[in-house]
C-alpha cells in the first residue's frame, strides 16, 4: 500500500504540509561544516547506515542517546544502536516514516542553528533544551515539533528494547537495563515466583532454530 | 469469466474461530463441506517469540486481506471519521484469529440471556437505558450449556469449575452457569503475583478464581502442554498447547475426507438465485474468480466482514444487501468497553515477564447482575482480570506514573530500570449495550483495493457505560490497594473503534423485524444461509465472546446435520 502513496501525501497527512511546501526534503538542510561531536567519532558508536544519509545520521544518533541516555544507571541508546535500527527499519516495515525522518531532523538541526550552533555541536545538556522545546511543540518553524519527537522516543524504545535480530539491543543491553531476562522456550513454575531469580539467558527469538523456518518440515496439505 | 466449481454440500465462509468449529460436526455427520480462508496455513514455526513482530508491526496482519478493509469509525452520524486504524484487530489464516487470540474461554452468565426481562423484573423496565435496542436471546443459557461443553471438551478448554450440576465450589466461580461435568483439563497454573492477588481478593471478602482457557494446562488430545513462554498475547503457540481451530477442530474435520480447505480465497459475493435463495459464493484467488455453488452457505467471517458482504451481495430479490429487506443488517451493533482500563505500581518487582495473558486470576462479584444494582445508576458490570504477560518494549514504554518530570533521558531511565517490572495492568471487561444509533454499515467513500467499501462503525459509548466504566476502575484500585500497590492510575473511557470484541450486526432472535438470523443461526429471509460468529450475539456479558460464538456455531451446525433436506433447496 505505501507504494500507492506520494511523499507529498504522506507528508500531507502526517502534518508536514507546511514544512515541506518551504523546505527542500532531504539532508540538505545539514551544513557540510557540521562537526560530528567527540563522542560520535568513536568506532563502536558508527554504523554503516543504509537509509538515512551520514548527516542525518549524525543527529540521529545524537537524538536517540539524549532520549536514553549512557550514564551511571548503564548503557544507553547509543550502545544499543538503536538508531541503527530505525536506519534499517527505515527500509522495511517502517518505510513510511522515512520522510518524516528527512524533514524531521533537518528540522531538529535548523531550529537548533537558528539558536546558535549545529544539534550535534551541542553539548549534552544543550540538547536536552532543544529537544525539550520539540517535544512540547515550541519550536518555531518545526510543523508538528512534538508529533516527531514522540516518533522517535518511540522507535528509540523499539530500537533498545527489541529482539537483537532487528538491529538494535546490541549486546542485550536494552533488556539488561531493565532486567528481562530473555527469550525463552520453557518457563517452570519456580520461574514464575515472586522473588525468582531468573538468570539473563541472552537469546534473541531466533537463537532456536525452529523460528528460522528455512528447511524444516513441510508445509500442511491442501486436499 | 469465473470458474463455476463442483456443487457442495455446505461452503462456509471464514475457517477462523467459528467456520473452524462448525466445519467438524458437518463432516462428521456427512455433509461435503468447502471451507473458503482469506489466509494461508501458518504453523508452529511461524510463531516466534517476537514482540516487535507480533505486537507491534501487527504480524501477520498487516499483509493479508483483513488489513485492506480496516473498519472505518466515527462517534455518530454527524461526526467526521476518526483517523483509521493501521492495523487490523483480526487476521486471516486457517484457524483466523484463534491463532493469536488470549483463548479466555468463558461462558457467559446466566443473567446475559435475560438482561431485559430480569432487568425489568428485579429493577424495573425504566431502568433500560433510553435508546438501547437490547432483547432477551430467544433461549436460556441451559440451551446452550451442552454446546459450550462439546467445544470445551474439542478445543480443549482448561478451567475450575464453581458449578457442578447446581453444587458449588469455590475453588471456581461461583457465579457461573451451572455446567454439567468439570472442564476437561484443571486450570493454568496461578504465578506468585496472581496468587498474591487473589489473596488481596479475599481480603475484601470477594471471590477470585483462575480463569478458563482455551490452553492446555496439561497435555491433551496429543498436543503439548504450555509452556508459558510469554508470547501468546497476538502471537501463536510454539508447541500447539493453543486450542485454536487450526489445530483442534479443523485437522479432524479434514480427516473425515469430507472438508475441502480452499486458502487465499477473496470472498466478494453471496450469491442468491431468483427464489430468494442462496446458490453459493464468488471468490477471487490472486485475482482469478471462481464460483463456488452450495446448497447451504454458513457465513463465519468476523462481524465486520459478516456484515459487509451481506450489504455487498445486492441482488433483485435483496436490493439493499442479502438478508437485509428488514433493514437490520448492521443494527443492533456494540464492541466490548475494555477501555477505562487500571494500573498499578507495586513496590517490589512481580517477576511478569513470562506467562500469558489467561494465566491469571478473575473477580466476578461486579460482573453482569451478579451484586445488587437498586441504589445504582447503571446494569450490568465488569469481570475484573489480573494476568501474567509482560515483554521488554512495552514495559520500557510503561507510565511513570507521574513520578518522573519527563518521559525521556536519565531521571526517566533510572525510573523504568527500578520500576519495569513492577507494574501490572488489569483488563476490565464490561457489559456493553446495543443502541439504536449505533450501527455498522458501508462506508460511502473509503474503498478496499477491488473497489468495494469497507465496514463503517458509527458508535461510542453511552451512559450507562460510562457510569459502569467508573464503578469498576474503583473496584480495580480497591484490589489493587489492597495488595498493596503504592500507586494506581485510570485510563478514560476510550472510541469505540474497530475491536477484538465486536458483536451484532446480524443478531438473532424470534422477531424477525429486529432481528437477522432466527433461533438457530439461520436467516429469517433467506433459506439457507447460516450466520455464524458474534456478529449473532444480542448481548456481551463481561468476558471474551469466542466460546459463546463458537457453541453458537456448533449448535448451527448440528441444527444443519438433522435439517438438511429442509433447509437447503433441491439440487436443479
Amino acid at each position: 500500500m505505501p507504494n500507492l502513496i506520494s511523499r507529498r501525501e504522506l507528508l500531507k497527512r502526517a502534518g508536514f504540509a507546511g514544512a515541506a511546501a518551504v523546505v527542500p526534503v532531504g539532508g540538505d538542510l545539514l551544513s557540510e561544516t557540521s562537526t560530528p561531536p567527540a563522542a560520535l567519532q568513536t568506532a563502536a558508536s558508527r554504523e554503516p547506515y543504509e537509509h538515512l544519509t551520514a548527516l542525518e545520521s549524525d543527529v540521529l544518533e545524537a537524538m536517540v542517546a539524549r532520549i536514553i541516555p549512557t550514564d551511571a544507571n548503564g548503557p544507553g541508546a547509543r550502545e544499543a544502536r538503536a538508531a541503527r535500527y530505525i536506519d534499517r527499519a527505515l527500509g522495511g516495515a517502517l518505510a513510511s516514516s522515512r520522510p518524516l525522518y528527512s524533514v524531521g531532523l533537518a528540522a531538529v538541526d535548523r531550529l537548533s542553528r537558528s539558536r546558535g550552533q549545529a544539534f550535534t555541536a551541542l553539548s549534552p545538556e544543550e540538547q536536552d533544551v532543544v529537544l525539550s522545546d520539540i517535544e512540547k511543540g515550541n519550536a518555531p518553524g518545526f510543523a508538528d515539533a512534538a508529533a516527531f519527537f514522540a516518533l522517535v522516543r518511540a522507535h528509540t524504545i523499539q530500537g533498545t528494547f527489541c529482539d537483537p535480530y532487528y538491529g538494535g539491543n546490541a549486546g542485550f543491553v536494552g533488556w539488561d537495563l531493565i532486567g528481562y531476562p530473555g527469550v525463552r522456550t520453557f518457563v517452570a513454575a519456580d520461574e514464575q515466583r515472586l522473588g525468582a531469580d531468573v538468570p539473563a539467558n541472552h537469546k534473541s527469538a531466533y537463537d532456536y532454530d525452529m523460528f528460522t523456518k528455512a528447511g524444516m518440515g513441510t508445509m500442511p496439505v491442501e486436499r | 469469466m469465473a470458474t463455476r466449481l463442483k456443487d457442495t454440500d455446505v461452503v462456509i465462509v471464514g475457517l477462523g474461530a467459528v467456520g473452524g468449529v462448525a466445519a467438524l460436526p458437518l463432516t462428521q455427520a456427512g455433509l461435503d463441506v468447502v471451507g473458503l480462508e482469506a489466509g494461508t496455513w501458518l504453523t508452529k514455526r511461524d510463531f516466534a517469540p517476537d514482540e516487535l513482530r507480533n505486537n507491534y508491526r501487527g504480524w501477520p496482519q498487516a499483509s493479508q486481506k483483513a488489513n485492506q478493509e480496516i473498519p472505518t469509525h466515527r462517534p455518530n452520524a454527524a461526526s467526521p471519521l476518526f483517523p483509521r486504524l493501521t492495523i487490523h484487530p483480526m487476521m486471516n489464516g486457517v484457524g483466523g484469529t484463534s491463532l493469536h487470540y488470549w483463548a479466555q474461554s468463558w461462558r457467559l452468565n446466566p443473567w446475559d440471556f435475560k438482561v431485559r426481562s430480569e432487568t425489568s423484573r428485579r429493577y424495573g423496565a425504566a431502568r433500560i437505558p433510553t435508546g438501547c435496542t437490547v432483547e432477551d436471546w430467544p433461549f436460556g443459557y441451559e440451551e446452550l450449556e451442552p454446546y459450550y461443553d462439546k467445544v470445551e471438551f474439542e478445543i480443549g478448554v482448561c478451567g475450575a469449575a464453581g458449578n457442578v450440576n447446581g453444587t458449588i465450589d469455590r475453588r471456581g466461580n461461583i457465579f457461573e452457569g451451572a455446567r454439567h461435568r468439570e472442564y476437561p483439563m484443571p486450570p493454568l497454573r496461578g504465578t506468585g503475583f496472581t496468587d498474591l492477588m487473589a489473596a488481596a481478593a479475599r481480603t475484601l471478602g470477594w471471590h477470585p478464581f483462575p480463569g478458563p482457557a482455551a490452553v492446555n494446562s496439561q497435555r491433551y488430545q496429543n498436543r503439548s502442554a504450555c509452556m508459558y513462554h510469554g508470547f501468546c498475547n497476538r502471537g501463536g503457540c510454539h508447541v500447539d498447547a493453543k486450542g485454536s481451530t487450526a489445530v483442534t477442530t479443523i485437522p479432524k474435520a479434514v480427516a473425515t475426507g469430507r472438508l475441502k480447505v480452499v486458502t487465499r480465497a477473496h470472498v466478494t459475493s453471496i450469491d442468491a438465485d431468483a427464489n430468494g435463495r442462496v446458490a453459493g459464493v464468488t471468490y477471487l484467488v490472486d485475482g482469478t474468480e471462481y464460483v463456488q455453488p452450495a446448497r447451504v452457505v454458513l457465513l463465519g467471517s468476523y462481524t465486520y466482514e459478516n456484515t459487509r458482504l451481506l450489504l455487498l451481495s445486492r441482488s433483485r430479490a435483496y436490493p439493499n444487501g442479502l438478508s437485509n429487506n428488514h433493514g437490520q443488517v448492521g443494527r443492533h451493533y456494540f464492541s466490548h468497553n475494555q477501555t477505562a482500563g487500571v494500573s498499578a505500581l507495586f513496590p517490589w518487582k512481580t517477576n511478569s515477564w513470562y506467562g500469558l495473558p489467561a494465566q491469571g486470576v478473575a473477580v466476578d462479584n461486579w460482573a453482569d447482575d451478579n451484586f445488587d444494582h437498586s441504589n445504582l445508576d447503571f446494569i450490568g458490570g465488569g469481570n475484573l482480570w489480573v494476568y501474567s504477560d509482560r515483554r521488554p518494549i512495552s514495559a520500557a514504554s510503561m507510565s511513570t506514573f507521574g513520578k518522573t518530570d519527563k518521559l525521556w533521558g536519565s531521571e526517566w531511565k533510572a525510573f523504568i530500570k527500578e520500576n519495569a517490572d513492577r507494574t501490572n495492568t488489569s483488563y476490565l471487561q464490561k457489559t456493553t449495550l446495543p443502541y439504536e444509533d449505533n450501527y455498522l454499515d458501508l462506508d460511502p467513500m473509503v474503498k478496499d483495493p477491488l473497489g468495494f467499501s469497507v465496514c463503517r462503525i458509527t458508535a461510542e459509548y453511552k451512559d450507562n457505560e460510562r457510569k459502569l466504566g467508573l464503578f469498576i476502575q474503583d473496584k480495580m484500585e480497591q484490589w489493587y490497594r489492597a495488595a498493596g500497590a503504592v500507586a494506581v492510575e485510570r485510563a478514560p473511557v476510550g472510541p469505540m473503534g474497530p475491536s477484538t470484541h465486536a458483536y451484532g450486526g446480524t443478531r438473532m432472535g424470534d422477531n424477525a423485524e429486529t432481528n437477522v438470523v432466527n433461533r438457530w443461526g439461520f436467516s429469517h429471509e433467506v433459506q439457507n444461509l447460516g450466520i455464524i460468529g458474534a456478529s449473532v450475539m444480542g448481548t456481551s456479558g463481561a468476558r471474551n465472546p469466542t466460546l459463546t460464538a463458537q457453541a453458537l456455531a456448533w449448535r448451527t451446525a448440528e441444527y444443519v446435520t438433522k435439517n438438511f433436506n429442509s433447509i437447503a433447496p433441491r439440487r436443479t
